[in-house]
This record gives C-alpha cells, structure tokens and sequence, in this order.
C-alpha cells in the first residue's frame, strides 16, 4: 500500500508548480508534476506587432530575463529574412554568457545549495580548519579565519535573535545532510558573497540593454549604437567595465563556485545514481559565431541523444512537422482536432479549459487531465533539456572543450562517466558549462573589440524595419539554449501582424504531465525510486526537483488513502 | 489618502523576559544556554545577549501569483543596502518562495507563524496580479486560488507594498485582451494602504529605498494620488533624460544604429515613451547606476505606466501633442487621438528649434576646431 506526498509549496524555484508522490518502502513508487499558473501569452500577442513581441515575451521569465527576448528577436528576424551585424550577434552572445554566469551562480547557492548545506550545523565549524579547508580547494582571497569567524559571529547572532527569516523552519539536521561543519561554512559564506556578487555580472545587460531584469533587444540586432566618439554610445570606458565584469565573473566562477561545487559533490556520489529518469536529452544550440543559421559554429551545438547513448547523437529540425510537437492528453487545454494529437507549433492552439477540481482542493485528480503545461515529445519521444543535455550533446559530438572539463570532472571525483545520468550529473553539468560561458564571454569580448577596432562598428541591420518592406505572409522559428535548456518560439505573420505565436519553454519539456502513452516527463521518471529517509521533510524530492532549475513554484501536502492532509497532524506508518 | 501609517512595534526578548519578571541575570543565563545551544564560542555570548536586547527586525511576507519573479531578481540587485544585509540586519524576510529553506508543511508553518504572531504588524509584499477570471483556477497555490491566499495574508497586514507593474497595474497579462482577468492587487484589497512600486520590475534600489523609508522613519513614504512613493515617481523620464537638450534641439534619432544614434541623440522618433512615463530611471538609473534603457540606446517602453502594453506600439510614438519642447500639457499626451505622423512633428520640430540647431551646430564647430588646435 502506498502513501500519497503533495509537496506545497516547493520553494526556491520560479513560479508555480505541484508535485505529488506515491510513497513505498520509503521510495518513491509515482510522481505527477501540475503547472498550476497560466498567463495566456500566446493570446496576448495575437494581432500585436511582430517588432515587439520581444517585449511581452520577456516577461514569461524573470529569472532566465533576456532569453525570451533573444528568442523572439530570432524568431521574427528567421521569419522576415533578416540577417544581423556581427557585432550584434557578439553582443547578444556576450549577455547570454553573463546571463549564464548569473543564473547558474544564484541557481547553485540561492535555490539549491540548501538541499545539501546544513546552515546551523556551520555554526559548529571552527573558522581556522575552515580556511585551511578554503585554502586547499582555491585561492579566493577571503579565506583567513577570521573571516569564517565573523560569518559565523554574524549568523549566529541572527540565529540568537529568533528571527530565522529565510532559514525558519528549514531540515537542519536531517539524515541526508553529510557535508562536515567546515564545509557547510563555506557554503554559508559564500551564499552571502554569491547574493553580492551576482548583481555584479548583470551590470553587463545594463550596458549593453539598459537594465536587467529585462534588458532591452531589438529586431534587426542591438539598440546599443557603437559610438566610440561619443560618451552616449558603446565606446572605450562602457568596453572596459564590460572587460573587468567578465574577468571578475570568470574569477568568482573559477575560484568560488566550482571548487564548491566540487567539494560538496564528493560527500554526495551516492547521488551520482539516483535522479536519473528518461535518458534522453535534446539540445538546440546556441551562441552562434557565423550566424544563426550556421549550426556548426556554435558553442553549444544542437543534438538529441536517445536511452543515454552517447555514442549516437541525433540531428534536429525545429521545422519539421514531425519532429517537435505539443500534446494535450493531461493538459487543461482543449484542442481542435481532438486530444489524441500532437501538434507542431506553427499549427498551435491555446484554448483553455480547466477541468481540475474545485479550488480549495487537497489534491488533484491525477487520472484526469492535471497540468496547465501541455506535453512536448520529440519524434514521440520524452526529453530532457538543460544544462546536463547541452554537455552530453558537446561531449558525445566529441567536442574538445566539453571532453577537457567533463573528463576533468569525472576524474577528480572519481566517478564513471555513468554518474552524469542523475542528480548530481545535472547539478555538475551546471557548474561545467559555466566555466565554459565565461571563457566563451572572453572570446566574443575580444572579438568585438577586433571588429570596432577594424572599423566595423555596424549594430543593427533595419533594412526590412519598416512593415511596409515585410511579405504578406512569413513564418519563422527562434531558438536559443536557455540556462534551463532548449528553448523555441514559432511565430506566423500575416499582414504584418502575429497571428500565431507558440513557445515551447525548458521547463515545459522538463515538468510537463505524462503523454497519451503513458511516458513519463523528465520531472516525474527522475523522481521513481529516489529515497525518503523522513517523508514528512521532503528534502530528497527538493535535491532531484531543483537539480533541473525548475521556473516555476508548487505544492506539497501529505494525504493519506482517504485523502487526509498529513500536514494537520503527524505521519503514522503505513 | 493617509500616508501616516505608523507600527507597532514588537518588543525584544529581553524585553518580553524583563515583563515576565525574569532579572538580568536570567536572561544572560538564557543567552549562554542559547549561545551553547547554537554552538558558538563562549567569546560570542556576549554577541547573542545582545542580539536578543536589539529590536526585533521587520516581519515580512513576500507573496507570488501572476508574475514572472523579475521583481524579486531586481530586489536582490539592490546594491544600497545590498540585500544580505537588508536579511539579515533589517527585515525578517518570514515567507519567500523564492529565497526560503523550507518547503511544503515546513513552508506554510512559518507563514502562518508569522500570520498569528505578528498579527496587525507584518508587511505583505505582493508580486504578481491575481487573475479573477473562471473562479481563480488560473493561479493556484497549495490547492487554494491566489484570490483565496490573499485574502488570508492581507487580512492582518500593517501596510502592503505591490511590487512591480503586475500587482500595480496587471502588466503583460492583463494586455488585451486579459484573457485571465488578471487584476492589480488595490483593486481587491480594501481599508489598508497599499503603496504601488510599479515598472518592469522596478529598480532594485527603489524596492530597498521603500523599505528603508518605512524601518527609517516608521512609516510609509508620502505617496502620490495613484498611490506610488513621490521620492521615486514624480518625476518624468523625458524630465530628467540626459538626452533632454537634443530633444529641445530637435536633434533625433531617425532610425536604430544610423548618425544619430551613434551621437547620442533623442529617441523620441524611434518610439521612446519617456515623455509620458513617472520613474526614476533618468536620475537613479539600474543596476547601482550603470546605465538606463534610454543610455544604452534603446526608447523608453514606458513599462511603470498603467496599461503601457496597449498605448500604442513600441517603434512608433502613438500620441500626438501640440507645444513640442512646450511641457504644460504633456500629461494629456495619452488622451489625445493620434494622426500626427513622425514627418508632420519632425517638421513642426525643426521650424520651432532652428535658432537652437543652428547654435547646437556652431559649438559643435567650434569644438572641432579647439580639436584641431591640439591635434596641430
């Protein structure tokens, strides 16, 4: 007999979102994963100017902020033929790396450190074993102990105080958590100094785009005009607090991030084997050096790999009828032709129709439809996006960059190549493509400065601007990885209007409900079989949940057969 | 509308022992145990007892229904006071979805521990509309609808701040043709103040600027008639633009990356909204002062106005108004019907500003010719 978890809400994650788990012998047996928040977006934009959709799409997400926009730029530019200035593609790539560097940074200690540093146990650390500890894993300058001691003065007051703020309540002290006192120190110090750093990093949207959250992008290429003459324009001084950024970024990544990253992920390599789910993983590509159409010169190249065979991998055609489609089997959506389909995006429909229960509910009827996200396949297949995908696809293409700190990493830690296929391997993907953004930021950066320096100082293209330049009727397909994996937006244009306007997003792949078929979405197979050493703290469900970087935020309740909350008395045995 | 609004404020633990009846020298045995209890260094008890003698810090809820959380990514870019101090010194941040350790029943004990015990003195910040369209379903948390949760935060608030345009004014997804009824927080709360910090998002130190004010002063910042702080939107963008003289001079971008724009001029032809839009940007600017939409190139797309997805398209100024470079009316710039083309003010432009352009042009002149000299 199996026990029912609702998980309400999981926190330190974007939006809403709502997980419910069977429970048996203290593994999970069945999970089910409810989009519970709907904007309609798609509806929105009907009728509106194609120009600017990059503006309402942006704000789908605040977190990934600017993907949306560099996404839907693409999409209309595809549709009208528009080809941008390099120095544009250079600095759209410049921002998607300090996005990168930002997203994956306040990913790692803000939203997921938690699940496996125990911040009251770092009370007990002693601060000089603690920075002899820092000292031996990196050469980050804040590492005397005297500044592990203030940390620990500093929290222990605002423990001492009563007011726990953010850490009331938290599974200090649960089993699961391994890490020593000494390490969980320099988690907690760190999580303050990533929660400065990180406004750092985006200083470079600022620049370039204006602001951030939600810089801002243009059709055609960048509004930010190279004047090197001129104190408005992109010239020597804004280039240079754009080099310092970078480098300081890379820094942080290099010596604080990914030593840590390190460090914790060989207390857990018990990890390394749970959370795995599907095994199959899609990438689209990105950061292009030849333009957008040129898949082979980009930093991340596209692929889809199948049943974690890394020795094959797949090419994909976003076009293709057949290849991407959406299905609605599970999904509070109604379509056309009836829910046995799967639709290609161009063909798209967002009709809604809620037929969940009767809010305030316990739980949801999850043998009827149950999510507000539809369910994406590729050629019928369940897919995993996002950071772990993008390194699988780099590695098994055999791509020397992605080889040297993969293999880099499996060494250190001493793991088979296997034990990417689980929590953990996402967790380290994440890490291992940021130091790969930030060496990548350095190269677009010098590139742009070649470029203006041989004259070519060229930012947007508005040759077909103007709407009386456009045909009839386009179509066009934009994509982009976004730090929580491949992300496409189709676009129909009639008479110069959007008159369909489909996303397909990360999270949509990664936390869609099951298919017609039965087939599980990357969310719900990676949680079978994951342990629970104390079902009413739902930490293990926390580490797997945010190893994908979820956008979204959601639910969790225990209820028994009858349908009692858990939550209003204590948990009894099976 | 009242705009004294001030707090009760809850007593210390020192205090609360002191009333109990317990003596000092209780409460430093209390602030031993507590410090071994936490495990720090006897040399840190002093630390602790003190901690418990200082005043309790601000207790917060943060609330999300229809957004995106780009409000609560611009918060934490605030860089006066950075936000780990703002955490740790001044507010007890009690309930965030985003930031809190807990999860699920763990998650909802603190909200509601924070609900009972600091009933009439917590602050509920709210980012995201709330859509009241097919009875709620369309945002849902725990089961319940995000009109049901707010009803049950709001009820014991001293004040609620609505973060950003979507609980300001509904933003993108109350666009035509809302499709969610999503709706602006105001409009379903009533009997309490509610101060409005709208933009998409808004600056990260105007959100901590707020904040501050209310720990500062102990109570809520003057607000103007639609209930935003005056400090931060009395002031228009095009008022405070750096790139206001080119405007008056009728110097203007005419198309993105041409002459013109790589000189820095007014982006008011390629569609900036500055003109009729109530922010900070052009004086604070974003990110600690980096740069704004309108330095960095791009026009102002007016995002902390009421309604700005549906006055008109981005590239194209949708009102018309007479007097340019002349201010007096330009509040009603929105009311006016449109029809004026971009020719037709460019015209009207260049026949009122030709004694300035003429000017703007001769210092222009006689630069490069001071240019010269040093060069020579």
């Amino acid at each position: 007999m199996s026990k029912r978890i609702v998980v309400d809400p999981i926190t330190r994650i974007e939006g809403h979102l709502r997980i419910e788990v069977d429970i048996e012998n203290g593994k999970i047996k069945d999970a089910f994963s409810s989009g519970t928040m709907v904007r309609l977006i798609e509806e929105i934009l009907k009728g509106r100017d194609p120009r600017d959709a990059w503006a309402f799409v942006g704000r789908v997400c605040g977190v990934c902020t600017s993907t949306h926009s560099l996404t839907s730029v693409r999409a209309v530019e595809d549709a009208l033929d528009i080809v941008i200035p390099p120095n544009a593609e250079l600095v759209r790539n410049i921002m998607h790396c300090s996005l990168y560097m930002h997203d994956h940074v306040v990913h790692f200690y803000h939203l997921h450190a938690m699940d496996w540093v125990d911040v009251v146990n770092a009370l007990k650390a002693d601060p000089k074993k603690t920075s002899e500890l820092a000292q031996s894993i990196s050469n980050w300058p804040k590492s005397s102990p005297g500044y592990f001691s203030d940390i620990q003065k500093r929290i222990s007051k605002f423990v001492a105080s009563g007011q726990l703020g953010i850490f009331a309540n938290g599974y200090w002290g649960h089993p699961a958590y391994k890490l020593p006192a000494e390490v969980n120190l320099i988690g907690l110090a760190h999580y303050l100094e990533a929660l400065e750093w990180q406004k750092e990093i985006v200083k470079v949207h600022a620049i370039f785009g204006g602001k951030n959250p939600h810089p801002n992008y243009l059709v055609g290429g960048m509004a930010c005009a190279i004047g090197i003459d001129d104190v408005s324009g992109i010239n020597a001084e804004r280039l240079a607090m754009v080099a310092r950024l970078l480098v300081e970024g890379k820094n942080f990544i290099e010596q604080v991030y990914i030593p840590d990253l390190m460090a914790i992920a060989s207390f857990y390599k018990d990890w390394g084997a749970i959370g795995g789910g599907i095994g199959n993983y899609l990438a689209y590509g990105d950061l292009p050096t030849n333009g957008i159409r040129d898949i082979a010169s980009m930093k991340f190249p596209p692929g889809a790999i199948l049943n974690k065979d890394i020795s094959k991998v797949y090419d994909v055609d976003l076009r293709h009828d057949e290849e991407v489609q959406e299905f609605v089997t599970n999904s509070w959506y109604d379509y056309a032709g009836g829910d046995g389909v799967g639709l290609h995006p161009w063909k798209g429909e967002t009709k809604m129709n809620y037929t969940g229960p009767k809010p305030p509910f316990e739980h949801l009827d999850v043998d009827k439809k149950y999510s507000y996200l539809k369910t994406p396949r590729w050629k019928g297949n369940a897919m995993e996006v996002g950071p772990l995908a993008r390194v699988l696809v780099g590695y098994a293409r055999g791509k020397e960059e992605y080889k040297a700190v993969v293999d880099k990493a499996l060494t250190d830690l001493d793991v088979p190549v296997t034990a990417l296929f689980s929590t953990l391997g996402r967790t380290a993907a994440r890490g291992l493509e940021s130091v790969l953004a930030s060496g990548w930021a350095q190269e677009f950066y010098d590139q742009l400065i070649t470029n203006i320096r041989n004259g070519d100082t060229r930012m947007a293209d508005v040759t077909k601007f103007e709407r009386e330049t456009w045909p009839k009727q386009a179509v066009g397909v934009g994509f982009s990885e976004a730090p929580r994996g491949a992300l496409a937006h189709w676009i129909n244009i009639e008479d110069q209007k959007i008159a369909n306007y489909q996303l397909v997003v990360p999270t949509t792949w990664n936390a869609s409900p099951r298919d017609g078929k039965g087939q599980l979405s990357a969310y719900e197979s990676s949680l079978i079989d994951t342990p629970l050493a104390n079902e009413t703290q739902p930490l293990e469900i926390l580490r797997t949940i945010h190893s994908f970087d979820p956008c979204m935020a959601c639910a969790v309740h225990l209820y028994d057969e009858k349908g009692d909350t858990i939550g209003r008395f204590s948990v009894v045995g099976d | 509308m009242a705009t004294e609004t001030r707090i009760k404020k809850p007593l210390t633990y020192y205090e609360e022992m002191r009333m109990k009846g317990y003596s000092r020298r209780d409460f430093m045995k209390f602030a031993s145990m507590m410090a071994a209890f936490i495990g720090v260094e006897s040399t840190a008890i002093g630390q602790v007892a003190k901690a418990l003698e200082t005043k309790q810090r601000l207790p917060v809820i943060w609330m999300h229904f229809q957004e995106c959380t780009c409000c609560s990514e611009s918060f934490i870019r605030s860089s006066h006071p950075i936000v780990a101090d703002i955490l740790l010194d001044m507010i007890s941040l009690d309930y965030s979805e985003t930031l809190m350790a807990a999860s699920g029943i763990q998650a909802e004990q603190s909200l509601h521990n924070t609900l009972e015990k600091y009933k009439g003195q917590y602050i509920l910040c709210i980012e995201g509309s709330v859509p009241v369209g097919a009875d709620g379903v369309y945002c849902m948390i725990g089961g319940k609808t995000s009109l049901q949760v707010l009803e049950e935060v709001s009820e014991n608030a001293a004040a609620i701040i609505a973060w950003g345009s979507c609980a300001s004014n509904g933003c993108v997804q109350s666009a035509k043709p809302n499709p969610t009824s999503a709706t602006p927080i105001h409009k379903l709360v009533k009997g309490k103040p509610v101060i409005k910090v709208p933009g998409c998002p808004p600056i990260g130190e105007v959100m901590a600027g707020v904040i501050v004010h209310y720990l500062t002063f102990g109570r809520i910042p003057e607000l103007d008639r639609l209930g935003r702080p005056k400090a931060f939107y009395s002031k228009r963008v095009h008022d405070t633009c750096y790139r206001r003289a080119y405007y008056d001079a009728g110097l203007f971008v005419e198309s993105f990356d041409d002459e013109n724009a790589k000189k820095g001029y007014c982006l008011y032809k390629v569609g900036c909204k500055g003109p009729s839009t109530y922010n900070a940007c052009g004086v604070m600017k974003w990110n600690e002062g980096t740069s704004f939409p309108i330095q960095s190139g791009h026009p102002c797309i007016g995002c902390s106005e009421e309604n700005y997805w549906d006055n008109g398209r981005l590239y194209e100024r949708a009102s018309a108004f007479a007097g340019f470079g002349i201010e007096a009316d330009a509040d009603t710039w929105g009311k006016v019907a449109l029809g004026v083309t971009a020719a037709a003010i460019a015209g009207h432009t260049i026949a009122t500003n030709v004694s300035k352009y003429k000017k703007i042009h001769e210092l222009e002149l006689e630069g490069k010719e001071s240019e010269k000299d040093v060069v020579s």
